[in-house]
């Protein structure tokens, strides 16, 4: 290959600019760490604004506390007010899902670990790849942006139902609304280009011996969510298209007076927004499956049916959009239809949830950092799967629809699914990518606090949904229904911010070992894979020589072998020694 | 200390209780067993020196019966919802004798047009009531539900009923109260500033107190139409 060929003589020696290395970068690593900043800090953006919703919810109409330093029309006497409440809402779920989970889990893995983990010096278009996140800049900004500007930013939910966000005169929204859509649509061009990148990557430049089944499950699932990106993001990027149309220039897509339909706006927003939730979960078990197969020194129990399982995830992942909409005012039949699309979707992922467990059976499970996120992953994920199915039954979702049942699960997907995985990966991938190690010591003091004020903040939510408190509720005490079940939010609204406060531990655990943690050596995991086989963090053009592979994936405690471990390019002759 | 589901109240609410706890009872059940699954291999093969991990790489055994066991389980789900299902949404299935009122959600108020003393909708004795719905008990109600500006979501918790009101449609719901007694409307789909305070009341009652609340209605009507208890703004 005379890419390999040209890379190597880069990697020999590496005179790019300042500019060109760490800034303007068509480096995939560099690319993965400027994600990385990026969606961190977003993810701190979401997690502040999450603070004050969860403020006001325990203590309704209370002064918050710094919100006397928030301009009166806010939060007039630090009181957040109703409007603010409903942007605080919206740009929360915008943040988190837009700009913090979907670049962490594929902005920063696919870019990292695919050209890494598959024995490629690059990525396929280094210079599409350094757009994709230079496009993020924009579209970050103009999000942010839109907190400040007058009117307010978006009000209407992360799913900006129309016709609320498509008339300002409905919502009391004006430039807020049109940023939102302009940043969107320019997210939706980042990821494609992101997309287009992994999926060439994958196809075309595996090492030799890389066959598509000792692809490792990581790889595996940052290739089909490329191919979901790829099919769905484009239906978000129309969608949102004539939404701006109908705020700017009088187009009516969406407003049945004069001949739009309201529900054409749901059906196309979920035709996107259920393959996204399958965007933000396949990496995530991707990433586990490694970080679980190395921490259990074994090899991922039933590996091609893991692969089915999710290739089966991607498909019936487009056909069960209509279960966001079964009291939407859709046909009732078409609703039992998507019932059944929804129940059977549950298969795959049980499957996958027993061969995790079939992976630890007979393990000699090492209970590192990034091991205990990654089971962290598989225990709460269990939970959010399950509590899906109540909201599969349509006239289960009847009562529960748009209460605190579904923020529930939402969370218990995202958060104890998503993100626990995103904290494993880093965990796991810091040495790789900064060639110094984090602090094991302060990497589990993290994730106890974290797992511990996580269930406690979002568990006690299935309780409050089954006392039928809506969502997006500014002052749940005006119902008369809802009062007795306060002291919960309470509850929920102090474990919120001391999960809040315990995010501190993880920041200066982070930045602190950027300086001072321990040297990293290539393989301080004893992991199988190839990007253990170059240096930590690995030069420009990532290998030394064009390597070969010759094993599968997850080669641990072969019989016979002294280590535990068979690094996937160690040649076959070398397994008798 | 009421933390669990407000007291059912309609015809339909029981048997979607019911279908909530066959749901719990088997994702508890699972949950209990995974979860527990889970910790014991945790522990039981948590890292000693001296051992090594068994290398297993799968079975196909294994596979069909866990992919078989969870389908049958969740396909009969499927199978014991549908027909409660179609009883409370499909307009087709609903009683020929059910009385008709309207309701209009706009922002952020319940206009409930009642038929008047002809029992008819759409006729000069109609009148309209904000934020209060009146329904005898054991009645059937076919509600024409509307909305005039954005998405809106009828929602009794009493009654377990929710429906989204959406503009340019017209959307029937069925109910029917079976207990007296005052519930509460709320709306359930978020539809601007004044969301949270989008409150009605449910009044269920004997069909002489619905009587006479017709007749006083007959004379307020003539005066100034009755103040909405929400009108106000909410606490800020």
């Amino acid at each position: 290959m005379t890419a390999h060929a040209e890379a190597v003589a880069h990697a020999a020696h590496d005179d790019r600019s300042f500019i060109r290395k760490y800034v303007f970068s068509t480096d995939h690593k560099t690319i993965g760490i400027q994600f990385l900043f990026l969606s961190l800090f977003f993810l701190l953006v979401g997690g502040l604004l999450a603070m004050g919703i969860r403020w006001q919810l325990g203590f309704p109409g209370q002064a918050m506390p710094l919100g006397g330093w928030l301009p009166q029309s806010v939060a007039p006497g630090g009181v957040v007010a109703p409007k603010t409440y409903n942007s605080l809402v919206t740009m929360h779920g915008t943040f988190m899902i837009f700009f913090a989970v979907m670049p962490l889990l594929v902005g920063v893995f696919a870019n990292y670990l695919i050209p890494l983990k598959i024995g490629a010096p690059d990525m396929a278009f280094p210079r599409l790849n350094m757009w994709s996140f230079w496009l993020m800049i924009p579209s970050g900004g103009l999000m942010l942006a839109s907190l400040f500007v007058l009117g307010g930013s978006s009000a209407a939910g992360w799913t900006v139902y129309a016709p609320l966000s498509a008339t300002p005169d409905y919502s009391g929204v004006h430039l807020g609304q049109q940023l939102w859509c302009l940043s969107i649509v320019i997210f939706g061009l980042s990821s494609l280009l992101g997309s287009v990148n992994y999926i060439t990557t994958v196809v075309n430049l595996r090492a030799p011996g890389m066959t598509w089944f000792r692809l490792p499950l990581s790889v595996w699932a940052l290739f089909i969510t490329a191919v979901l990106a790829i099919l769905a993001v484009p239906i978000l990027a129309g969608a949102v298209i004539m939404l701006l149309f109908d705020q700017t220039i009088g187009t009516h897509f969406f407003q049945p007076d004069v001949g739009g339909q309201p529900l054409m706006w749901q059906h196309l927003f979920w035709f996107f927004g259920h393959p996204e939730v399958y965007i933000l979960i396949l990496p995530a078990m991707g990433i586990a499956s490694d970080i679980i197969a190395n921490g259990a020194r074994k090899p991922i129990f039933g590996y091609s049916s893991m692969v089915y399982a999710m290739i089966a995830i991607a498909f019936l992942g487009f056909v069960v959009w209509g279960h966001h909409m079964f009291q939407s005012g859709m046909n009732p039949t078409l609703a039992s239809t998507f019932m059944v699309s929804t129940i059977v979707i549950a298969v795959p992922s049980a499957i996958k949830v027993f061969n995790w467990l079939g992976t630890l059976w007979r393990g000699n499970i090492h209970f590192t950092t990034p091991m205990l996120n990654a089971l962290a992953f598989v225990s709460m994920f269990i939970i959010g799967g399950l509590s899906g199915i109540f909201m599969a039954s349509t006239p289960v979702d009847m009562y529960i629809h748009g209460t605190y049942f579904i923020v529930a699960h939402i969370h218990y997907v995202l958060f104890g699914g998503s993100l626990f995985a995103v904290f494993a990966g880093i965990y796991f991938w810091y040495p790789k990518m900064f060639g110094r190690q984090m602090s094991e010591r302060w990497g589990k003091v993290h994730f106890a606090l974290t797992f511990v004020f996580y269930n406690l903040t979002f568990f006690p939510m299935h309780i409050l949904g089954i006392g039928g408190e809506m969502r997006r509720i500014y002052d749940p005490t005006v119902y008369d229904f809802l009062r007795p079940l306060q002291p919960i939010n309470v509850f929920i609204t102090i474990n919120a911010f001391l999960l809040g406060l315990s995010q501190l531990v993880f920041a200066a655990n982070f930045i602190g070992s950027l300086f001072k943690g321990e040297k990293a050596e290539r393989n301080p995991w004893r992991d199988t894979g190839l990007e253990w086989t170059t240096a930590s963090p690995p030069p420009h053009g990532n290998f030394a020589e064009t390597p070969h592979v010759y094993h599968g994936p997850y080669e641990y405690s072969v019989p016979g072998m002294d280590d535990d471990f068979l690094p996937v390019t160690t040649p076959p002759t070398g397994r008798a020694a | 200390m009421h933390w669990w589901f407000p007291s059912n109240a309609s015809s339909v609410g029981g048997q979607v209780d019911s279908l909530f706890y066959v749901i719990l009872y088997i994702t508890g059940a699972v949950f209990v067993l995974v979860e527990a699954g889970l910790l014991v291999f945790l522990v039981r093969y948590r890292r000693r020196d001296g051992r090594r991990a068994t290398y297993v790489e799968g079975s196909t055994r294994a596979e069909i019966i866990w992919t078989t066991i969870p389908a049958v389980i969740l396909v009969s789900l499927a199978l014991f919802s549908q027909p409660l299902w179609s009883r409370i949404k499909s307009a087709d299935t609903y009683p020929p004798n059910a009385d008709h009122l309207a309701v209009e959600a706009k922002q952020f108020e319940w206009r409930v047009t009642y038929p008047g003393p002809d029992g008819k909708l759409g006729t000069d004795d109609d009148f309209m009531q904000k934020d209060e719905l009146h329904l005898v008990v054991n009645h059937d109600y076919v509600i024409d539900l509307t909305s005039r500006d954005v998405v809106h979501d009828f929602f009794i918790p009493a009654f377990r009923i929710k429906q989204d009101a959406v503009p340019g449609m017209l959307i029937k719901v069925w109910v029917r109260p079976t207990v007296v007694g005052t519930y509460e409307l709320a709306c359930a789909e978020l539809c601007g500033l004044g969301h949270y305070r989008m409150r009605a009341q449910v009044v269920v009652q004997t069909d002489s107190d619905y009587a006479a609340w017709l007749r006083s209605q007959g004379q307020a009507t003539s005066s100034a139409p009755a103040a909405s208890p929400t009108a106000q703004e909410g606490t800020p």
